[in-house]
C-alpha cells in the first residue's frame, strides 16, 4: 500500500496545480499517514470498528489517485423539488457546482483555500489522508448579521466511474457574528466499494447558528468516514442531525468545542440498519468555558446481522463551571444476530456541573406489541408502529419545521 | 469532643509499624526467587511448575498502560518477593505463642484475635506481611466441614481442591499483574464451603502490609460448593511509609450450583500524605465465576485508601440463571487516584447483573469508573442494570465515567445511567438551617448518597465504612 500511496500521490500532484506551500503541507500530511496507516482496533477510538480490517476485507487494494480534471455530468432529476434551496454539488470529491441563487451575493464570500487546517497533528490518520489527497478546499464565509434565506443542500454524489478508490473531500464554513445557515448534506452514491473520507470544518462566531442535517439513505457498498469539527464562540448554537442508513459502513464523528460562554451544541442521530451494515457515531463535546450546554440523543434500530456503535464523550474542563451535558443512547435489537456496542463517556474536571448519560438496549417491548395487537393491529404493523415511534423521537428534535417535514417524507416516517 | 475526634483522625489512624525482624527472600524477580518461595513453603512440585509457567508467561507480557492514573515505573527487580516475620519459621500452635509485639499491633488495629472478641462472631485469619498468623474459630467451622485456612495450609492439607480450582478463574496467562501474582504469590486465604452448608458467621481477613519494599502478593481462593452460602469480609490497613508499595493480589471466587458468595471489602490503605507522597498501589485482580446454575456472586467494596486504586472485581455469569452484583463506593481525596469498576460477562441464559457505583472525588484527586457489560449471543433473556453516580467537591479534582456496553443478544436488556454533579446548595442550606454545621451537613448528604451501597455491607463493616466515609472527606469542604 505504501508504494501505491506514493506513486498515486506523485501522480496527483503532477496533474494538479498546487502552490509549493500546499505541496509541502500535503507531503507532510502524507508522511503522517504513512507513519500511522489506517486506524485499527488497537486505537481506543476505533475499538469497535476496525477500519483497517474493514477496508482490507471489503475493498482490498485501494487506489488513491483521483482525476479531478474530469468533468462530470449532473442530472438535475436528483435535486429536491419540495423546497427551494441553494446548492453545492460534489461529484467524486470534486465541487462541480456552487449556486447561491437565493442569497445576497455580497453577504457570502467564497474562497479557495491555499492551506488547510493543521489538524494533521492530531493522531487521527484519516484526517492526514484527507489533507494529502483532497482537492482545493472551498471556504464559505457567511458575513456578519446575515442569515441564509433558504437552506443549502450539499449533494454528495459518487458515480460508477470510481470504484476501489479512496475519495477525499474537505469543506469549510465560517460563520461571522449573528449569522446563520441551514445545511442539508445529502449523500447520493451510485458507486460501489470506495472509501469515502469527508472532513467538514465549521467555525461559529458570536451569536451564530448552524443547523446541519446529514442524510445517508441510499443503499451502497461504500465505506465512509465523515468527520465534522465544530468550534463555537460565545452564545452560538450548533445543531447536528445524523441519519445513517445507506452505506455498508459509516463512521460519523462529530467534535464540538464549546469555547465561548452560553454556547450550546445539539447532536441527534439515527441508525437504521439492516443486512450486515456496520455504522458508528462517535461524538466528542468539549466544554471549555463556563455556562455551556450540550445535548445528545442517539437511537439505533438494528436488524439482521447489522451492528451499531455509539461512542460519546463529554469533556468538561476545570474552567467550565455551570456546564450542562446530557447524553442518551437507545438501541432496539430486532434480530438475534444484531449487535449494539456503546461507550458513553464522561470526563469531568469541574464541580459545579450537571452531566449525565444513559444507555439502554434491548428488544421491542412484548407488552406494547400485545397492547397494539389486542386492539386489532397485526404483529408486523404493531412492530412498525413502535419502531416509528421510537425513531420519531429523534426526528422531532429537529428545530426547523420545513426541513423536519422534508426529512420525515424522505425517511418515510410520519 | 468532636474537634478532638477530628484531630485524632486527621493523621492516618493506622500509621505505625512494628519492628519485628523480617525474614526476606533476596531482592529481585527471577527463577531462583520463585524456587526459593516454593521451597520455603514446602510446596509440591506441581505448584512450583505452575509458578514457573506463569513466570515464563510474564516474560512475554507487557505492563498495561491504558489506565487513567499514571505512576512512576516500578522496578520489579528492586522488590522483595518474600518476607515473613522471623519468629514464624516455626508456626505457633496457639495465640499465646504469638510475638507479643504483633498482638499489640493487632490490638491497635482493633482486630478481634483474642477470646473476648469471639462475641463479635468473626473468625479472623490475619495476614501479617505474607504469612498467615493464626486462625480462630476453627472448631465451629470444622464441625460444619468448612475449610477456612491460609492458602499455604490448604496446599499442604487439601491439595486436590487447590489443584482443581487454583487459576480456574484467573488463569496464569491473564494480564501482567495477575500473572506476576501467580508466579510469586506468598500467602492468602482459602475457603471451601461443602455442599448445602450455610456458613454460620462472616469470615474475615485483615491484611497488613509491613516490611518496607515488600510487594504483597496475596492469593485468595473461595469455593462455594452446591447449595452453600458464604459471606467474606476483607479489610485493609497499612502503616505509614514514604515509598510506594505495590500490592497485586488475586482473588478467585467460584460458585457452583445454587451457591452464593458475598465478598465485601473495606480498603483503607495508606493513601500517601497531603502532597501525594507515598501511598500504596492497589492493583488487585478480583474475579468471580458463577459456574453453576442459580449461583450468585456479590461484590461490595468501599475504597477509601491507597495512592492508586486500580481494580475491577468482575463476575463471569456462566451458569444459567446466575446473578452478579457489584456495589461500590470509591472516595478519593488529596492526590489519590482511582480507576475502578467492574465487568459483568453474561454467558448463560437468564443471567442478571446489577452495578451500583458511587464515586466521590475531592481535593486534587482523580476518579474513574470503568466498566464492561458484555451480553454474549447465547445469553438470552439476560438483563443488566447499571447506575454510576459521581460527586465532585472542588474544581481541582476529576470524575470520569467510561462504561463499555456490548449487547449481542436481542432478547436481553441493558440499562445504564450515570450522573455527575456536586452537592446542591439547596440540600446544604436545608441541613444547615436545621442546625448542622457545614461539615456535618456534607457528611450527612454524602452518607445518603452512598446509602445504597452501605446497606449491602454486613453490620460490623457498615459502621466502620460509614465512619471511613467521613474521615476520608475530612478537610475537603469549604
Amino acid at each position: 500500500m505504501e508504494q501505491k500511496l506514493k506513486t498515486d500521490f506523485d501522480k496527483f500532484i503532477s496533474t494538479s496545480n498546487f502552490s509549493s506551500q500546499e505541496i509541502k503541507l500535503k507531503k507532510e500530511a502524507l508522511d503522517n499517514f504513512l507513519k500511522n496507516g489506517f486506524p485499527s482496533r488497537k486505537l481506543e477510538s476505533w475499538k469497535f470498528s476496525d477500519i483497517n480490517q474493514i477496508i482490507k476485507k471489503n475493498i482490498g487494494e485501494l487506489a488513491f489517485y483521483n482525476d479531478y480534471s474530469i468533468k462530470n455530468e449532473i442530472n438535475d432529476d436528483i435535486f429536491i423539488k419540495e423546497i427551494e434551496h441553494n446548492k453545492i454539488v460534489i461529484v467524486n470529491g470534486k465541487v462541480e457546482r456552487l449556486s447561491f441563487e437565493y442569497e445576497e451575493k455580497d453577504k457570502i464570500n467564497l474562497l479557495t483555500l491555499d492551506n488547510f487546517n493543521q489538524n494533521s497533528n492530531e493522531s487521527n490518520s484519516l484526517l492526514s489522508l484527507n489533507n494529502s489527497f483532497s482537492n482545493k478546499i472551498s471556504n464559505i464565509l457567511v458575513k456578519k448579521n446575515y442569515s441564509f434565506k433558504k437552506p443549502l443542500i450539499i449533494y454528495q454524489i459518487t458515480n460508477e466511474k470510481v470504484s476501489n478508490t479512496n475519495i477525499n473531500f474537505q469543506l469549510n464554513f465560517e460563520l461571522e457574528e449573528n449569522s446563520s445557515i441551514k445545511i442539508i448534506n445529502l449523500s447520493d452514491d451510485n458507486s460501489e466499494k470506495n472509501f469515502i473520507n469527508n472532513l467538514f470544518n465549521f467555525n461559529l462566531g458570536k451569536n451564530s447558528i448552524l443547523k446541519n442535517y446529514k442524510i445517508d439513505k441510499k443503499s451502497n457498498t461504500n465505506i465512509k468516514y465523515d468527520y465534522s469539527s465544530i468550534i463555537q464562540k460565545e452564545n452560538s448554537i450548533s445543531e447536528t442531525f445524523i441519519f445513517s442508513s445507506g452505506a455498508d459502513y459509516i463512521k460519523n464523528e462529530v467534535t464540538c468545542n464549546l469555547e465561548g460562554k452560553y454556547s450550546s451544541a445539539f447532536i441527534n442521530g439515527i441508525h437504521l440498519l439492516s443486512k450486515n451494515k456496520h455504522h458508528e457515531i462517535r461524538t466528542k463535546t468539549n466544554h471549555l468555558y463556563e455556562n455551556t450546554k450540550s445535548y445528545q440523543l442517539i437511537k439505533s434500530v438494528i436488524n439482521d446481522s447489522s451492528k451499531s456503535v455509539y461512542q460519546g464523550k463529554i469533556y468538561v474542563d476545570s474552567k467550565a463551571q455551570k456546564t450542562d451535558g446530557y447524553q442518551l443512547s437507545k438501541a432496539l435489537l430486532l434480530n438475534e444476530q444484531a449487535e449494539f456496542n456503546a461507550k458513553p463517556e464522561l470526563e469531568i474536571y469541574a464541580d459545579d456541573v450537571k452531566c449525565s448519560h444513559g444507555s439502554a438496549s434491548g428488544s421491542l417491548d412484548e407488552n406494547s406489541i400485545f397492547y397494539l395487537m389486542s386492539r386489532g393491529l397485526n404483529q408486523t404493523t404493531a412492530k412498525e408502529l413502535l419502531i416509528n415511534g421510537f425513531l420519531l423521537d429523534v426526528i422531532e428534535k429537529i428545530t426547523d419545521n420545513e426541513i423536519k417535514k422534508l426529512l420525515k417524507n424522505m425517511i418515510g416516517l410520519n | 469532643m468532636r474537634d478532638k475526634q477530628i484531630e485524632d483522625l486527621k493523621d492516618y489512624k493506622y500509621g505505625f509499624s512494628t519492628d519485628i525482624e523480617s525474614f526476606k527472600a533476596p531482592k529481585g524477580l527471577n527463577e531462583e526467587v520463585i524456587r526459593f518461595i516454593s521451597n520455603i513453603k514446602k510446596e509440591p512440585d506441581w505448584l512450583l511448575q505452575w509458578r514457573l509457567k506463569a513466570f515464563e508467561r510474564l516474560k512475554v507480557l507487557k505492563e498495561p498502560d491504558w489506565q487513567k492514573p499514571k505512576y512512576p515505573k516500578i522496578d520489579y527487580q528492586d522488590l522483595y518477593y518474600y518476607s515473613a516475620p522471623k519468629s514464624f519459621k516455626e508456626k505457633p500452635k496457639n495465640l499465646e505463642d504469638l510475638d507479643p509485639k504483633l498482638l499489640e499491633t493487632y490490638k491497635k488495629l482493633g482486630i478481634p484475635l483474642q477470646e473476648q472478641k469471639r462475641l463479635n462472631g468473626i473468625a479472623v485469619d490475619a495476614v501479617f506481611d505474607s504469612v498467615s498468623v493464626a486462625t480462630t474459630f476453627k472448631d465451629t467451622l470444622t464441625k460444619k466441614g468448612i475449610i477456612f485456612c491460609s492458602i499455604s495450609e490448604a496446599i499442604q492439607k487439601h491439595p486436590d481442591l487447590v489443584k482443581k480450582y487454583l487459576g480456574s478463574v484467573i488463569p496464569i496467562s491473564d494480564h501482567f499483574f495477575a500473572t506476576l501474582n501467580s508466579a510469586v504469590f506468598t500467602d492468602g486465604s482459602f475457603v471451601y464451603i461443602p455442599p448445602n452448608v450455610k456458613c454460620p458467621m462472616e469470615l474475615s481477613t485483615y491484611f497488613r502490609i509491613n516490611a518496607s519494599d515488600t510487594g504483597q502478593f496475596e492469593r485468595t481462593l473461595i469455593i462455594a460448593d452446591k447449595g452453600s452460602y458464604v459471606s467474606y469480609l476483607e479489610g485493609c490497613t497499612a502503616p505509614m511509609r514514604d515509598e510506594n508499595q505495590l500490592h497485586a493480589a488475586n482473588v478467585e471466587l467460584i460458585a457452583l450450583d445454587n451457591a452464593e458468595i458475598k465478598y465485601s471489602t473495606v480498603q483503607n490503605w495508606y493513601p500517601g500524605d497531603k502532597d501525594g507522597k507515598g501511598g500504596i498501589y492497589n492493583f488487585v485482580t478480583k474475579r468471580g465465576l458463577c459456574r453453576g446454575k442459580n449461583s450468585k456472586i456479590s461484590w461490595t467494596q468501599v475504597e477509601t485508601g491507597s495512592a492508586i486504586t486500580w481494580k475491577y472485581p468482575s463476575c463471569i455469569l456462566k451458569g444459567d440463571n446466575s446473578i452478579g452484583e457489584f456495589y461500590s463506593i470509591a472516595i478519593t481525596n488529596n492526590h489519590q487516584k482511582a480507576d475502578t469498576g467492574t465487568k459483568m460477562i453474561h454467558l448463560g441464559k437468564n443471567t442478571k447483573s446489577k452495578i451500583i457505583s458511587k464515586g466521590i472525588s475531592a481535593g486534587k484527586s482523580d476518579m474513574t469508573y470503568r466498566g464492561l457489560v458484555d451480553i454474549s449471543k447465547n445469553a438470552s433473556n439476560s438483563t443488566n442494570y447499571t447506575q454510576c453516580d459521581s460527586l465532585l467537591m472542588g474544581n481541582k479534582c476529576g470524575a470520569h465515567t467510561v462504561p463499555y456496553i456490548k449487547n449481542k443478544n436481542s432478547n436481553s436488556n441493558i440499562a445504564h445511567e450515570a450522573t455527575t454533579s456536586k452537592i446542591s446548595e439547596d440540600q446544604l442550606h436545608y441541613c444547615q438551617q436545621r442546625g448542622l454545621n457545614q461539615e456535618e451537613a456534607v457528611g450527612l448528604i454524602v452518607n445518603g448518597f452512598c446509602k445504597e451501597v452501605l446497606q449491602q455491607l454486613p453490620m460490623e463493616f457498615a459502621v466502620e465504612a460509614q465512619k471511613l466515609v467521613g474521615i476520608s472527606l475530612e478537610g475537603s469542604v469549604g
